[in-house]
């Protein structure tokens, strides 16, 4: 049994070994980051109290624990005692904790009453969770955008030799705010519930549908902060990624700028007749973009819970049909309604291309304006 | 202590094992009433269940092994997340604590049988065919439930896969079997203790199982009403868990954990009653503070209650729920703290020998402990908001589950099997099984904190690159502590086979207290027909 013994020095060597070096690393692997927010330094902070609260418990009852283990075993021929209780020695290892608990409950709740005061924002964001993917909108410029995965098809089906750094961590447009603001975040899900995870920002924010609750950040140092969506969401939860990318108020400025400009010229391009060419292009756009996390980019699906497109009837069916799912989903599958997400001629060119590609060859279009006309219908 | 009763053949018994026809084989086992096949029954079926979970445990650690790889799809990924979850809590843990209760309840407080030996028939014989049920979606149409074991809705309702109404049903027969073995065991600690067997006389098994079906009876309805809610949603025209009719996918959420954190006291106040057993008999000394050993078993009961929504601290619910619920997560830590301290003073002093099951419990007491203190950072809800969903919290739970309460039942099994079969395990093959367990225990989920803190969430089938080198320890670990399992299943078969040739004595243990001890190895059919005599 000398076994035991070795086990447990194992054990404390490595324990003792690691813990300088994760504390050493501000930003490791082995702990929570600091951040870059109040907040998050708080939650830090908190963190590092209770853990060393419980080595230090740890320490005390451990090493009774390997003490007796060591030192009263029937094999060094040790009478056992006799004792069994003791009413006072039960009240003291009660009430010696509980003080504990009292000492450590304070600073909590002084960090749970900063972190619920989303009062006297400068800047309100509405973070919208949808399978499988984020929605921004800035309510104080009239700015949104969707957020997807960025990181290519060839990485995530192993078909690229390496991956890169941001694997699963990049997005196509990340979220863009300014330092030393307050930002008020209102989350909330269009479909299931989600959760909007920046460890950085220290925001855990579960987002859930017809429900909009709060939180909020005041970002000390420029610089991108990642995170990924932390609630169970359906198949693709593990690729939604969350980038934050905190900039200065002036290159906040011109970012604002920059996007209503895109947002008009966006907004002109919704009411473009297009040719084919141009539908094409931009139809496979918006499907490798919106539809191929299910149906995958060359239309083949995941079946039976994602069908392909490649032949489906849908996609080599009446056109009529097929706009009208891409508008309106399909109630109690997963084919979510992206009417409300794309523009009238982002819906043309998908339509155009998914029957016309990924093995279909349709011959037929639809354009700009016959996607405005079914939006209308759709409404009546 | 207590005076053996022998001529127990005298009585006019039905005795087993003499059956000719496979039909009588077949129906000794359908139609048995008595509590020590019943008890046999749920060991098993917690014995083949454990087996499947593990496996599908298995999978989970092969896909995670590297970045990219597709082993197994997202899809199907998320079908083996839910099922291990839901088997290994409601198909492995609950049935063997029951079996065990079953077994030793009866044999401890000196009484003939189970008070009520054909519901206990009915409540084992309802758990096969709801596992067949629960198990026969991954062979329907479309995918099998895939919205991990606590089926949060929306995701569990609108968007729920029709076999979700398989586990719905499941879940209402598990429920049922649940209540009725509640019941059950409430009324054979009240009524068929024997003479001179006083409530604080009884041993803290019987105590723990007697509060933990209480507990049991107070949530499972909860639980009953809640899948019936996602049922009626699902199909007729209901909005509880709905926002767009009016409901509230929180409301959800509430109700699950208000089942969901007593439960996870279910699971682990026997295996605390279990501990409690087999540290003395090994210190061969008395528990220390046994009345205090009970009423902390009581407070943690209570006090399970009114904090489920330390579940919760990231969904949004307002600051004073948040402050209330985690000054009540922080106070249970006192009466389990105060276990923790009393099994140590039990401890000391003593004189410790150690036996396989000595080592399940002291692994039990160390491992248990820490995953307490994970729980306690847990506790602090600002905190939780970097832990909760992350792989912190999955460390935690397979802290207090597989090295809590697995580990006592592993431990109860080594300590209790000579008693049902009349043989010694292999002490050796017992040793081996602890040190590759506790190994494989250890190398899988303690890197699982690191991963949690920094930033990897819960139940994703791929991950970041800086994940990859913890991820691929854990799926070491687990095949280790996978494939260790079948030395435990050998181990069990070859003595209940008597291959190891060592008969057991009626005693068994050096140290030994307790009723059970009186009767002989194997114990038979039939024990206490004439109750015992307690001093």
């Amino acid at each position: 049994m000398r076994l035991i013994n070795y086990w447990r020095w194992f054990v404390s060597v490595l324990l003792l070994a690691i813990t300088p070096y994760a504390l050493a690393h501000g930003e490791s692997k082995f702990n929570l980051p600091k951040g870059v927010t109040p907040i998050s330094q708080d939650i830090y902070n908190l963190h590092m109290t209770i853990f060393w609260i419980c080595v230090g418990i740890g320490i005390i009852v451990f090493g009774v624990m390997i003490y007796t283990l060591i030192y009263h075993r029937k094999s060094r021929g040790v009478k056992p005692a006799q004792f069994h209780e003791h009413t006072l020695v039960e009240i003291i290892w009660a009430v010696i904790p509980f003080l504990i608990l009292v000492a450590m409950a304070i600073p909590a709740t002084m960090v749970l009453i900063r972190m619920n005061d989303t009062k006297e924002a400068d800047i309100n964001i509405k973070v919208t969770g949808y399978q499988w993917k984020w929605q921004y909108e800035y309510l104080d410029h009239g700015i949104d955008f969707f957020s997807n995965l960025s990181t290519p098809r060839d990485e995530l089906e192993n078909r690229s030799p390496t991956k890169g750094q941001w694997y699963l961590l990049e997005v196509d447009k990340p979220l863009v705010v300014p330092i030393h603001k307050k930002i008020r975040f209102l989350v909330t899900a269009n479909d299931v519930v989600h959760s909007w995870w920046v460890p950085s920002l220290g925001i855990k924010r579960d987002a859930i549908p017809g429900f909009i609750y709060e939180a909020w950040a005041r970002i000390e140092k420029p610089g991108t902060y990642r995170g990924q969506c932390a609630e169970l969401c359906g198949v693709n939860h593990g690729f939604m990624p969350i980038v934050v990318k905190a900039v200065t108020q002036e290159e906040y400025n011109k970012w604002i700028a920059e996007q209503t400009q895109q947002k008009a010229a966006t907004a002109q391009l919704a009411t473009k007749t297009l040719t084919k060419d141009e539908l094409m292009t931009l139809g496979k756009k918006v499907h490798d973009t919106n539809c191929a996390v299910c149906h995958k980019a060359d239309g083949s699906g995941m079946p039976p819970a994602f069908p392909a497109i490649t032949g489906s009837q849908i996609a080599i069916g009446p056109i009529a049909k097929h706009i009208d799912i891409v508008l309106n989903g399909k109630l109690g599958t997963a084919m979510q309604a992206f009417g409300k997400q794309l523009s009238d001629a982002e819906i043309a060119a998908v339509v155009t291309y998914q029957r016309n590609a990924l093995g279909n060859s349709q011959g037929d279009m639809v354009n700009t304006q016959e996607i405005k006309v079914a939006r209308v219908k759709e409404t009546k | 202590m207590a005076e053996v009763i022998a001529h127990e053949t005298e009585h006019h018994h039905y005795e087993p094992g003499h059956e000719k026809t496979l039909w009588a084989k077949i129906a000794r086992w359908v139609l048995t009433t008595n509590h020590k096949d019943i008890g046999t029954l749920y060991l098993w079926l917690s014995f083949i269940m454990f087996f499947v979970a593990g496996g599908m445990a298995l999978l989970i650690r092969t896909e995670l092994f590297m970045p990219g790889a597709r082993f197994i799809s997202p899809e199907f990924f998320n079908q083996m997340t839910t099922m291990h979850g839901l088997i290994m809590v409601f198909g492995v843990v609950m049935p063997a604590l029951t079996g065990l209760a079953n077994w030793q309840i009866p044999l401890m407080i000196g009484a003939p049988d189970m008070a009520l030996p054909r519901l206990n028939n009915w409540s084992f014989w309802l758990l096969p065919f709801a596992f067949l049920l629960l198990i026969s979606t991954f062979f329907l149409e479309g995918p099998a439930p895939n919205f991990g074991w606590t089926f949060y809705a929306p995701l569990s309702t609108q968007y729920g896969p029709p076999s979700t109404d398989f586990m719905i049903f499941a879940i209402h027969l598990m429920g049922l079997s649940s209540i009725m073995g509640a019941i059950n065991i409430i009324a054979t600690i009240i009524n068929m203790r024997a003479p001179g067997m006083s409530y604080m006389k009884m041993p803290v098994f019987a105590w723990s199982w007697f509060i933990t079906a209480f507990l049991l009876l107070g949530i499972m309805p909860v639980l009953a009403g809640c899948v019936t809610m996602m049922l009626t949603d699902r199909h007729f025209g209901t909005s509880f868990f709905n926002a767009a009719g009016g409901g509230d996918p929180l409301l959800f959420q509430h109700l699950f954990w208000f089942f969901g954190h007593p439960e996870v006291y279910v699971l682990i106040l026997p295996a605390f009653g279990i501990i409690s057993e087999i540290l003395p008999t090994f210190s061969r000394k008395k528990i220390f503070g046994y009345r205090f050993m009970v009423y902390a078993i009581i407070v943690i009961a209570i006090l399970s209650y009114i904090v489920w929504a330390h579940h919760m601290f990231t969904t949004g619910i307002p600051l004073a729920s948040e402050l209330f619920f985690m000054y009540a997560t922080m106070i249970i830590s006192v009466p389990t703290g105060v276990k923790v301290f009393n099994w140590t003073a039990t401890m000391f002093k003593g004189a410790l020998s150690f036996e396989t099951p000595m080592l399940f419990a002291i692994g039990f007491l160390f491992m248990f402990t820490f995953g307490g203190f994970s729980g306690l950072m847990l506790a602090i809800a600002p905190a939780d908001v970097q832990y909760q969903d992350s792989y912190f919290v999955v460390a935690h739970f397979h802290y207090v589950l597989m090295s809590g309460s697995v580990y006592a039942i592993m431990a109860a099994i080594y300590y209790w099997l000579p008693k049902w079969c009349g043989y010694m395990y292999s002490e050796r093959l017992g040793r081996w099984h602890f040190w590759l367990t506790t190994i494989g225990m250890n190398v899988t989920f303690f890197v699982m904190h690191f991963l949690g803190l920094a930033g990897m969430p819960r139940r994703i089938p791929d991950y970041p690159l800086q994940f990859e080198d913890f991820n691929q320890v854990a799926t070491i670990g687990a095949f280790i502590l996978g494939f260790s399992q079948l030395i435990f299943l050998y181990n069990v078969i070859k003595t209940i086979r008597g291959k190891n040739r060592v008969k057991a004595t009626a005693e068994v243990w050096e140290g030994h207290h307790g009723l059970e001890w009186t009767v002989p190895s194997p114990a038979p059919y039939h024990t206490f027909s004439t109750p015992p005599k307690i001093d």
